[in-house]
């Protein structure tokens, strides 16, 4: 039993990348009609943004320290970043320890205007142009965005802790009676998951703002016609949907140390998520990415793995082929959405 | 008994009955016309008929075999050639090419793997849709690509693409809409020429009653998913009930 | 000629002489000269060039002409790579054999995938070609380490059985890849002047099978099969209702183009004996993709073109360093050097995949024809300025 709740916990966090990245996926294809390959590059943009606060918060300068001295008798030289020396070592470390969490105000502005840009100087052009044009050239984006980073941060991963206070470990078994050892950031993340869904959901549901982006998903040229602007309603629907992307790329950094390949390896997953859930359907999306990801979890414990060797590996695509074959329109599907 | 019974046919989308308790007989070589006002459940039943939808209740046979349960290109193997309400053709390739590509199906069946040989070297395949492009009028333009052609032309090419099947039963679904009255009467013209000259049944679906009238020799009245009357043109004309069905519509 | 009408024929002779005549034609410049690094007459990258060319020749078959895109068509070559090495290690080291069982598990791999992947189309199949792509990679990289040799990749060792063929030779090494004892890799220098001119047994062997590939795609894109894929990319609809049923069809044209990919695999293991699972990773995949976009895809001869492209300029970009920008750039003033270094620096080197992007985008956006649509404009630009100055000449006297 317990390790039975263990591995529902473990496959949350990733279910919760997951379901955050497709959500975002989805309402750019259900809003758009594009089928954005370069989504997952958002979601690397977004970790990068918390790796750039960090580096920015740590900027230091090195200053003799009178009072060291090395072995020789010399004194030595010390970095001190520049916030500990203005707010004081207290708040200033507080603040770069804190520098993950920070992020998700410093990568907001940033992934808004990314999304906007990619939007009006791309993909904007690609309305009217078959699927197969959409993908290739988000596909090249994509390509051209992870290279950039990988110029600028080099390949290696580069390790993002949490806050102290929220990196350890919390026995979340105790309240049941129960052993259930599980790291404090990944429930972080998980709650932070639900937020964001909650808040994409609320605001598409109660903002008139939200109405007309529905009515558009479902009818795009009869809401046109009505004289709603819903191009820019669009645009600003792509930021969005970037900045979700970027929000759970920020806040997992922790979990994962970001590298110029994570939105690629999570991209192809996240269509997968998509796939699943049905093409256009937000809460197929969510449901899917959560379902996935505890699939995916279980599928790695030891039983499973005897069982089926590398069943760890493909469960996820496994899913996917025989919901595809069995259900065509994904688990909550509408009829008609990318039928050709 | 026609070459086309429909029996008690129903059909039912969530909370909207489209169809209910169709019944139809097509008599073979007649032209027969399926009229109503818009909503009546023209085009859902003609789905019914191809293989498009699969009817909730009844039965549909052609030629004494069940259509039912069947994919769209088993039913137009059967004999069922459709064309549609704007002009399906293939686009990108030539009017020729377009030509040959039924006479392929009708030759080879549904599926032939004949990736060896040149289709220029096809000599029967090229003929025939050479013959149908010169019977159609359109030889002349046998190497436009098909896109760029007129819409009555490429009504013209669709409606002989069909025929170069040679099906028994040819369905139009409102085959004149959207046209202007020249290219209305050519195609009236056309099928005309069609039903008199070649052993063919002609179902045709249709709003504007001069397409129908000048055609048809029996007609069927669709109102609100079932038929109202079917009887002979001109005592359709004269018919109280069908001038209700079509109050402020076409009266 | 063979059955195909004069352009056809035309086209088969162009790439044959391409082909034959590669050794010389690539390497134009003398080989002390400072241009002898635009040179790609070697062996390795001629055959490179004619192995991607039958990749996306195969693949322009299913993509070009029905519309379908993969997304997983690294795998098929990937299966065809492990299954070549395999027979090396158990039969012997003919590729013969090696190459027609790549040909035959590749195909048979795209069956399988085919015949589940087409049960959807347009944006869903590219994804579920991708997904089984994605987990032939994981596989091979995981479970499947026994038949893949995981990480390392599979390998020939001095103790495999190669029951028609030796174990290891005379002296005590691996055998080396042959046709019916012609050593792949023997490679005749002619020097003619400052010239070297390179001849590999293994090159014309690839020559020769991207010829046959050609010649094939031709037969196909000519034959009523081939009428059939097209009509399955222009309208679906009118092809059911035409009587014919368009899932054999593109299940054909996908196993067709998988064996394509298998050979393209089996023929880069002929030539070196290694295969590794990044071979089927989903860049991989793009890469292929990329080659027959910016070709042109649906054109015959776009694919090897855009393969070809895509080889050489990987190989030059690659190979280019800073050091060399400074030689080129190093006429211009210190200043203006430096920043040109600068600013193409990105792009060179370990650049080439940003570069590679870059160029992806600009073609989808510009010129969704690719290489050959460009080249029919510049065509037929000239052609028209030259009708316009022509009837100027024409109108001018009668003024």
């Amino acid at each position: 039993m317990d390790a039975f709740l263990l591995q529902i916990l473990n496959g949350l966090d990733k279910g919760s990348a997951y379901a955050l990245i497709a959500l975002g996926l989805t309402l750019i294809f259900g809003t758009l009609g594009v089928v954005n390959f370069a989504h997952g590059a958002l979601f690397m943009i977004g970790a990068f943004c918390a790796v750039t606060l960090q580096k920015l918060l740590s900027l230091s300068f090195e200053m003799v320290d009178p009072e060291k001295t090395d072995f020789l008798g010399n004194p030595l030289k010390v970095k001190t970043p520049y916030v500990e020396a203005w707010f004081g070592p207290e708040v200033g470390g507080t603040i770069i320890e804190w520098s993950v969490p920070f992020a998700i105000l410093f990568a907001i502005p940033i992934m808004v205007a990314v999304g906007f840009i990619m939007e009006r100087g791309l993909i904007k052009h690609f309305y009217k142009r078959p699927h197969a044009d959409q993908i290739l050239v988000t596909f090249g984006l994509a390509i051209v965005l992870q290279e950039v980073i990988k110029y600028f941060y080099g390949a290696n991963p580069i390790p993002t802790p949490a806050p102290d206070a929220l990196n350890g470990v919390a026995n979340l078994g105790a309240i049941i009676g129960m052993d259930i050892i599980y790291p404090v950031w990944r429930i972080v993340y998980f709650f932070f998951a639900c937020v964001i869904i909650a808040a994409v959901f609320a605001f598409l549901q109660f903002t008139t703002f939200g109405m007309v982006v529905r009515a558009g998903m479902a009818d795009r040229e009869t809401v046109g016609l009505l004289g709603i602007n819903i191009d820019r309603r669009f645009t600003i629907m792509f930021g969005v949907a970037a900045a979700v992307a970027g929000l759970a790329g920020v806040m997992y950094t922790p979990i994962n140390s970001p590298n110029y390949h994570m939105g690629m390896d999570f991209l192809v997953l996240s269509f997968v998520v998509v796939v699943v859930g049905g093409m256009g359907s937000l809460p197929g999306a969510v449901i899917a990415g959560f379902v996935l990801g505890i699939l995916e979890s279980f599928a790695s414990m030891e039983w499973a793995i005897s069982l089926i060797p590398g069943i760890n590996q493909i469960i996820i695509y496994l899913v996917a082929i025989i919901i595809l074959l069995v259900r065509p329109r994904g688990l909550m599907g509408r009829k008609g959405v990318m039928e050709d | 008994m026609g070459i086309l019974e429909v029996k008690n046919v129903g059909k039912r989308f969530g909370g909207l009955q489209a169809l209910s308790d169709v019944n139809l007989s097509i008599k073979e070589n007649s032209v027969h016309a399926i009229i109503g006002p818009n909503g009546a459940g023209k085009s859902t039943l003609l789905n019914c008929l191809v293989g498009k939808l699969i009817p909730d209740t009844g039965s549909v046979m052609f030629g004494g075999q069940s259509v039912l349960g069947r994919a769209p290109y088993e039913i137009n193997q059967m004999g069922i050639s459709r064309v549609f309400q704007t002009p399906e053709i293939f686009g990108d390739l030539t009017v020729l090419e377009n030509m040959m590509i039924p006479c392929l199906a009708k030759r080879d069946g549904s599926f032939e793997l004949n990736a060896f040989s040149a289709v220029m070297s096809q000599r029967d395949i090229l003929e025939k849709a050479e013959h149908m492009l010169e019977e159609m009028n359109m030889a002349d333009k046998r190497h436009m690509h098909a896109a760029a052609m007129s819409r009555g032309d490429k009504r013209r090419l669709e409606i002989g693409m069909c025929l170069s099947q040679e099906p028994r039963l040819l369905l139009l679904d409102e085959p004149t809409a959207g046209m202007a009255r020249a290219d209305t009467n050519n195609t009236i013209d056309l099928l005309k020429q069609i039903s008199e000259e070649r052993d063919i049944t002609i179902a045709i679906i249709e709003h504007d009653m001069h397409v129908v009238f000048s055609l048809a020799n029996r007609i069927t009245v669709l109102a609100q998913g079932t038929p109202l009357v079917e009887d002979d043109p001109q005592n359709i004309r004269g018919n109280p009930k069908v001038r209700e069905a079509y109050l402020g519509e076409t009266a | 000629m063979f059955g195909l009408d004069k352009r056809d024929t035309t086209l088969l002779l162009i790439v044959t002489v391409l082909t034959m005549f590669a050794p010389f034609i690539l390497n134009p410049f003398p080989t002390d000269s400072g241009l002898a690094q635009f040179n790609a007459g070697y062996p390795d990258l001629m055959q490179r060039f004619v192995i991607f060319g039958i990749f996306a020749i195969g693949f322009n078959i299913l993509f070009g002409l029905t519309g379908y895109l993969s997304f997983g068509h690294a795998a098929f070559l990937g299966v065809g790579s492990y299954s070549a090495v395999w027979m090396f290690k158990l039969l012997s080291m003919n590729v013969i054999p090696a190459i027609l069982l790549s040909v035959i598990i590749a195909g048979l791999f795209a069956l399988v995938i085919g015949y589940v992947s087409l049960r959807r189309s347009g944006i869903y199949f590219s994804i579920l070609t991708l997904a089984f792509a994605q987990m032939s990679f994981s596989l091979a990289y995981s479970v499947l380490t026994p038949v893949t040799n995981g990480e390392t990749g599979l390998q020939l060792a001095l103790d495999d059985p190669r029951i028609l063929g030796a174990s290891a030779t005379a002296d005590g090494s691996i055998p080396v890849t042959s046709l019916f004892g012609l050593e792949m890799r023997s490679t005749y220098s002619m020097a003619v002047g400052p010239w070297d001119f390179q001849f590999n047994v293994g090159y014309y062997l690839c020559a020769l099978v991207l010829i046959a590939a050609f010649y094939v795609a031709i037969r196909i894109f000519r034959s009523p099969f081939g009428m059939m894929l097209r009509a399955v990319k222009s309208n679906q609809q009118r092809m059911n209702y035409t009587g014919l049923n368009s899932k054999p069809y593109t299940l054909a044209a996908f196993v067709i183009s998988g064996m394509y990919a298998g050979l393209a695999g089996g023929l880069m293991a002929s030539m070196d004996p290694l295969a590794g699972a990044e071979r089927m990773q989903w860049t991989a995949s793009g890469e292929v993709v990329l080659m027959t976009i910016l070709g042109g895809a649906g054109t015959l001869i776009g694919p090897v073109l855009g393969a070809g492209f895509i080889k050489y300029f990987e190989n030059i970009f690659s190979k280019i360093n800073d050091n060399v920008l400074h030689g080129w750039f190093s006429f211009l003033p210190d200043g203006i050097e430096d920043f040109l270094v600068f600013v193409i620096h990105p792009f060179i080197g370990k650049g080439w995949h940003l570069t590679l992007g870059i160029l992806f985008m600009l073609v989808v956006i510009y010129l969704p024809g690719g290489l050959v649509e460009g080249g029919q404009r510049v065509v037929g630009w000239l052609s028209r300025r030259k009708s316009a100055q022509s009837r100027q000449s024409e109108t001018n006297p009668a003024e």
